[in-house]
């Protein structure tokens, strides 16, 4: 399956669709980029007159790209409109604040794939290069 | 490895994804992994990976699909072990 094909199955859309484009994917591990819409309405209330891209968006970005992309890849042509899946844990290290308009890269690499649970230990950095979020996510096709 | 062993070497491996402490501190071969120690299904995924490591064997989909409460784990266990 191409990069641009798992993209478009991805079962999101915006203002909740979280992947510019893959640049790597193989069964081992997927790496994305994201850049942060200045005019995303989190931005308006987070913070008040400060905005700061929110923990949870940066959580749903590291989900999307390092664990849904990477999980569409695995189960390939199984994977349709009627697959449902599910977020089961997350446990994140927030290090650096993501600003508007910053480009963002995640790195995600898979811990296991069994029983229809994705495990991945995945990780973002800014522009700079610098890691601004890592922690370890998994999900299930339900 | 007896029974017992096997029994000693589940209570470590589901303690950490048990929600229900009274259920867990009762266990015994009849005590089932969802509706008793309330692990999530998530969860219990991470059980058997944790009972494959433990025991070196490898649970098949079949036998994971079975695998809901401490004595048929038991009895995939002996099974797993016996084909080594």
């Amino acid at each position: 399956m191409t990069k641009q094909e798992i993209i478009a199955k991805l079962p999101y859309s915006k203002p909740f669709l979280f992947v510019d484009e893959l640049l790597l994917i193989n069964e081992n591990r997927v790496e994305g980029i994201y850049t942060f819409d200045e005019n995303s309405d989190f931005y308006k209330g987070h913070f008040k007159d400060n905005p700061i891209t929110p923990g949870v968006i940066l959580t749903e970005v590291m989900a999307q790209i390092g664990l849904v992309c990477l999980g569409i890849f695995l189960v390939n042509n199984k994977f349709n409109k009627n697959t449902s899946i599910a977020l089961t844990s997350t446990e994140i290290d927030f290090l650096k604040p993501v600003f508007p308009n910053e480009k963002v890269t995640v790195i995600s690499e898979k811990v296991y794939f069994r029983f229809g649970k994705l495990k991945c230990k995945v990780l973002m950095k800014n522009e700079k290069g610098d890691e601004v979020c890592n922690g370890t996510i998994a999900g299930m096709i339900v | 490895m007896d029974k017992q062993e096997i029994i000693e070497k589940l209570r470590s491996i589901v303690k950490p994804y048990s929600n229900n402490q009274n259920a867990f501190d009762n266990l015994t071969e009849s005590t089932d992994f969802i509706s008793d120690l309330q692990i999530n299904s998530a969860n219990l995924v991470d059980v058997i990976l944790d009972i494959e490591e433990e025991f070196d064997i490898v649970i098949d989909n079949q036998s994971m699909e079975r695998m809901l409460d401490v004595q048929s784990a038991i009895e995939i266990i002996e099974l797993k072990l016996s084909e080594k």
